[in-house]
């Protein structure tokens, strides 16, 4: 992961800069706060829900993978136990009337992640890369088909339910309804943010980053990098743990699914899709990735290539994930120059899109003509209709196929020569010598 | 363009399709349209429509145009949930769903919840395909009513034929490792223990669920054992990848299935040349001397490139239409109250009935095996040339089972 | 007892090598780019279609030619064009790369051949039991199958060990930074090794098809064990990676044999914990678990022996 060089936090703050800094995170609570208010139907609800879980999951995840450079293909096993222990401990506080809030459930979730990755980590981290992400993938194998062998725990494929509304209540929260559960997700989001950001503060944070970037040089100043990428193991195993919890909480199930390839495989997705290399990149991605999971399937029945060539496209042309591309901008945003860039920006933007409508046009006539072929040509994708037999339809995707390719290919070069040019006069502007 | 594709993903799970129309019944169907269960799905999606249409040629339920509203769950039991969610946010007031136990133990669960937290907003839950036996048993709701017979069901349907074929004197069972393999190869046990005690079962196999591309070693142990007949619930590529392995060892056993004819199925049976020695027990068949099933069969066939696969989905939407007429009503409530204890002249001739106790519906039970076709059977499967064919007919009363259900009415 | 033995055996065998057509064509991509290649079960998996397509216009000898060059092609342009841009981004870009491929070479596969398998059959001049050996039948195709597979690992040896394309792609397999000082265009030896690399995948699709099934998730059934094949035999080791395959086939081929489970060696459980998660281990047979025996077997490699089986490096 040497290629990983950008600071994942950002240098010390001056006064004026941590008015800013607190008030942003006051700015985040307000904003979870009303959020529910303007979207208020049960499957917006839920969607905010899905997508505060997946935040802490993939801000977890990128413990490892951003900064400390750890390729986990297992992060879900832990995300998994921690849901199976919420929902055995929703099941038994209930049973038992324990007075334990809902609310509490998730510290059993954490320290569910937190022991099980403090037990299997310290053999895992004793080596990185490669060697690395091949043991989290058999161990993730072996703990993902072990949960189909022991049934009274797991409970099979059909998993463990819950009912979420049988535990001790406090100020009459039943946590029935989901607008409680979404408070309820929306605290506990904002506090793992904040531990988790707080994390990349504290020296271990930093030691993680120098281990990703030179354990060597690690060695050499006095730690052993293993210990630190053990540390680092346990904090992203524990904030899994919250997650997975949080995930058993609003589905009141948990079931093998959740400790599966899938599962790691999608946080994968949505910390390297918002970028990596960056604190709230995780955070964009998760945002991104769920939306688009719940979402796109809505929108055509192919959902899966546009994914797939979504992901190819992204780890093609913006390595640095979504964030990566945003934060291409700083310094250009800082000179007052983003205008600049505008114009050839609009003339690129023209013909790519032109392009890929002419994609997904060509896609969805041929999926038209393979999946259904006796049926009603006059379909929709996207919500646009369309005559999926009409040589107009035809004509039309390899034309915008073809010439926005064409176009596409000049007018992106000269973004290509604007950006070098609007970045050294932003250079010398910032800077002049 | 991807922000384009993002604003419209964004806002199509926040403001979904709130305009629910009054004069529309809306159907929710919940199962994979992606993915490795997706050739499954689409099969169920289409016939639903196809039903959904016979409806509405007919005027609709109570004047009201039905439509099926297709939701991906990818047979994932969380996406199920979440797909629900959206459906009731768009109007839906009916669900249906058949592909996978765990995903309908997870439907059935959340639907019960949701009615409990949300009266007055009740949503009812028809299940088309999932035979786990627990959800007429000890996980009964009021909130879901069971048209395939469920697994035990159809075991004593097929152990009573087995009882009367006194050429099967070795069975080996062989089943997938999850609750529904399960509870196939213990009733076949108890079943067989009860009605034929001289049946010597020489082997019990659980192989792990879709994971297995060579059923090789499998099938060197069933040749092994001696046994002179199989019994399995697989179902998908299990079965078809099971039937292959054991044509290319020359095993020669008859098969008794759950699932032979499923998408896929009479492909691989062709392929392994298992003229009628693989049979299957199920609700109704193509080639069933019936002429209301056989005309219904050759329109559904003009339309699409595959049989009938799910008679009890007719069974469903038509007795929903009846339940909707009884009631005068299409309140979920009502109409659950109107479908306890309906008796129903099902697809394929013959009474079937809804029973109180537990919603699970009964009807007569076909055995009937795979091959080449006599001149009365008209249809095959998977444009193989072979069809179909009766075996045997196990009436209503003869599946009746007890029930362990405690139902909590509303 | 020695009936099942000997057929076990031999079906471990027939699997085994099934699993190094696919593998060896891996193991030289993984060992030479350090690509973790999840698509190449998709090449695999287009090896088949592709087969079953052109053994349909045109029978199945030709098709066992085209299909792996058609999937070759496919394979070096995917290198040329795709993971030679993001290659400057890490492995982790790669990996995504190869992630999103797999993605979307399945959804293509299921838009132009459908859901369903399709009906791929054994060629007729190799339809017919080869042998029957206590009297199951072994039928030919299998037999041509181990044939390929052991011409493959055969030739690949030879190529390797006594060519000089071989020379320079097994200096690069070991010492990757120094062929490249040593002048050698690295590009075009990387983009012909991943082309042969995926035709190789390929060539065990066409073969694989009509014996197993021909299905758009035929790749995913196969994908992770292959890496586990490649890992366990060790980075830039052909013969690892052989005896990895073999070893592989028939510890899955015996387990799936062996009934034994705690239970049945040491009696059942004392009531007091038969109602207890410690009866669900008590009760599970070898046979239940053999699937997760690969697994086991890597993780325990990977901690005891981190270059493989006869690796030279580590990963």
């Amino acid at each position: 992961m040497r290629d990983i060089t950008t600071r994942i936090a950002p240098p010390l703050p001056t006064t004026a800069e941590k008015l800013k800094f607190y008030g942003m995170w006051v700015g985040l609570a307000l904003f979870l706060l009303v959020l529910p208010k303007i979207f208020a139907s049960g499957g917006a609800l839920t969607t905010f829900c899905l997508i505060g879980i997946s935040i802490i999951f993939a801000l977890s995840y990128n413990i490892l993978l951003g900064q400390t450079g750890m390729l986990s293909f297992g992060h879900a096993v832990y995300y998994g136990l921690g849901g199976f222990l919420a929902i055995h401990a929703i099941n038994y506080f209930g049973g038992h009337k324990w007075p334990i809030p809902l609310p509490l459930v998730p510290v059993i979730g954490g320290a569910t992640g937190l022991f099980f990755s403090a037990l299997i980590g310290w053999v895992m981290t004793q080596r990185s890369g490669t060697a690395f992400a091949m043991i989290s993938l058999g161990l993730a194998e072996l703990i993902a088909s072990s949960a189909l062998i022991l049934r009274s725990f797991f409970g099979g494929e059909a998993g463990v339910s819950a009912n979420r509304t049988k535990m001790f209540r406090v100020f009459e929260l039943s946590f029935g309804p989901q607008i409680q559960i979404y408070y309820l997700v929306a605290a506990w989001t904002l506090i793992a943010i904040i531990a988790m950001y707080a994390l990349t503060r504290t020296p271990l944070g930093r030691m993680c980053n120098a281990v990703r970037d030179n354990p060597e040089r690690v060695q050499f100043v006095g730690y052993d990098p293993h210990v630190v990428r053990y540390l680092a193991f346990c904090f992203a195993g524990m904030f899994a743990g919250i997650a997975g919890s949080l995930a058993a909480i609003n589905f009141e199930i948990a079931n093998s699914a959740y400790l599966g390839a899938v599962q790691s495989g999608t946080v994968l997705f949505a910390a390297y899709i918002g970028g990596i290399g960056f604190f709230i990149g995780p955070i964009v991605g998760a945002i991104f990735v769920t939306v688009l999971s719940i979402g796109l399937s809505d929108l055509t029945s192919v959902w899966q290539l546009y994914f797939g060539l979504f992901f190819i496209g992204v780890v093609m042309f913006t390595p640095g994930g979504l964030t990566g591309l945003m934060m291409m901008h700083r310094p250009l945003w800082r000179a007052g120059m983003l205008t600049k860039m505008l114009p050839s920006y609009l003339l690129a933007g023209v013909p790519t899109f032109a392009f890929l409508t002419g994609i997904m046009l060509a896609i969805e006539t041929t999926v038209h003509y393979t999946a259904h072929p006796n049926e009603d040509p006059n379909i929709r994708a996207f919500g646009i209709p369309f005559n999926a037999t009409s040589p107009l339809t035809w004509s039309a995707a390899v034309l915008l196929i073809v010439v926005g390719f064409i176009l596409a290919r000049i007018t992106w070069r000269r973004v290509a020569h604007t950006w070098d040019e609007t970045l050294t006069a932003a250079r010398a502007k910032v800077h002049p010598l | 363009m991807r922000k384009t594709l993002l604003a419209a993903a964004l806002a199509l799970p926040i403001l979904g399709s709130a305009a629910a129309a009054e004069d529309t019944i809306k159907i929710g169907y919940i199962d994979p349209l992606s993915g490795g269960g997706a050739s499954v799905g689409e099969v169920g999606l289409k016939t639903f429509q196809f039903l959904a249409e016979e409806l509405n040629t007919k005027g609709g339920v109570l004047g009201k145009k039905v439509e099926i509203v297709p939701l991906d769950n990818k047979t994932n039991p969380q996406e199920s949930l979440i797909q629900a969610q959206k459906a009731i946010d768009a109007g839906v007031r009916f669900i249906t769903q058949g592909n996978g136990s765990s995903v309908a133990g997870a439907l059935s669960d959340f639907v019960t919840k949701y009615n409990e937290r949300n009266p007055g907003k009740e949503v009812l839950y028809f299940n088309y395909a999932a035979v786990d036996p627990v959800l007429t048993n000890e996980k009964c709701s009021f909130w879901h009513f069971r048209w395939d017979a469920n697994s035990d069901i159809k075991m004593e349907a097929l152990t009573n034929y087995m009882k009367s074929t006194p050429s099967i004197k070795k069975v080996y069972l062989i089943n997938q490792d999850y609750s529904f393999g399960q509870s196939v190869r213990s009733q076949a046990k108890a079943m067989l223990a009860a009605k034929r005690p001289d049946i010597q079962i020489v082997g019990d196999e659980l192989h792990p669920l879709l994971k297995i591309s060579d059923f090789a070693p499998y099938v060197a142990k069933i040749k092994a054992s001696g046994a002179d007949t199989v019994v399995t619930g697989n179902w998908g590529q299990d079965i078809a990848l099971l039937l292959k392995a054991a044509a290319d060892a020359g095993l020669k056993v008859n098969w008794y299935t759950y699932y032979a004819g499923g998408t896929g199925g009479p492909t691989a049976i062709k392929q392994a040349g298992l003229n009628h020695q693989v049979f299957q027990v199920s609700e109704g068949l193509a080639n069933l001397d019936h002429q209301p099933s056989r005309d219904f069969e050759k329109a559904f066939r003009a339309k699409y490139d595959f049989g009938m696969f799910y008679p009890r989905a007719v069974n469903q939407m038509r007795m929903f239409a009846a339940a909707a007429d009884k009631a005068k009503s299409t309140d979920p409530v009502k109409v659950a109250q109107a479908l306890e204890g309906m008796t129903f002249e099902v697809f394929d001739g013959g009474e079937g009935f809804m029973r109180k106790d537990d919603h699970q519906f009964f009807q007569p039970i076909y055995i009937s095996s795979l091959g080449e076709r006599g001149d009365n059977e008209p249809f095959d499967e998977e444009k193989t040339g072979w069809g179909w064919r009766l075996v045997a007919k196990i009436d209503t009363q003869q599946t009746v089972l007890p029930t362990t259900c405690k139902m909590e009415r509303p | 007892m020695l009936e099942l033995i000997v057929i076990s055996s031999l079906n471990g065998i027939l699997f085994g090598m099934l699993l190094f057509l696919m593998a060896s064509g891996l193991t030289v991509i993984f060992s030479m780019l350090g690509v973790l290649n999840f698509a190449h079960a998709s090449f695999y998996m287009l090896g088949a279609f592709f087969g079953f397509q052109i053994s349909r216009w045109v029978g199945f000898w030709p098709a066992l030619v085209l299909a792996p060059l058609l999937a070759g092609l496919i394979g070096i342009a995917v290198e040329r064009y795709g993971l030679r841009h993001v290659h400057k981004n890490g492995h982790v870009a790669e990996l995504l790369f190869t992630f999103g491929l797999a993605f979307a070479i399945e959804e293509v596969v299921q838009i132009i051949w459908g859901k369903s398998p399709v009906d791929f059959r054994v060629p007729a001049v190799l339809d017919f039991p080869a042998f029957t050996i206590f009297s199951t039948n072994y039928p030919a195709f299998k037999m041509f199958m181990l044939l390929v597979s052991v011409v493959i690992f055969l030739s690949l040896l030879l190529v390797l060990k006594k060519t000089r394309v071989g020379l320079i792609v097994q200096a690069a397999l070991t010492h990757p930074h120094m062929v490249a000082h040593l002048g050698h265009n690295v590009g075009r030896i990387f983009m012909l090794v991943f082309g042969v690399g995926t035709a190789l995948a390929a060539v065990a699709g066409v073969i694989a098809g009509p014996a197993l099934v021909t299905q758009s998730n035929m790749a995913a059934l196969l994908g992770p064990i292959l890496f586990v094949v490649v890992v366990v035999g060790g980075l830039g080791s052909l013969p690892g990676a052989f005896i990895a395959s073999l070893m592989i086939g028939l510890l899955q081929t015996f387990a799936v044999s062996i009934n034994t489970s705690p239970a049945s060696l040491f009696g059942p459980l004392d009531p007091a914990w038969a109602t207890t998660w410690l009866s669900d281990i008590w009760n599970v047979t070898v046979a239940q678990v053999a699937p997760v025996l690969p697994y086991l077997l890597l993780v325990l490699v990977l901690i005891f022996r981190p270059m493989g089986l006869l690796g030279t490096r580590e990963t």
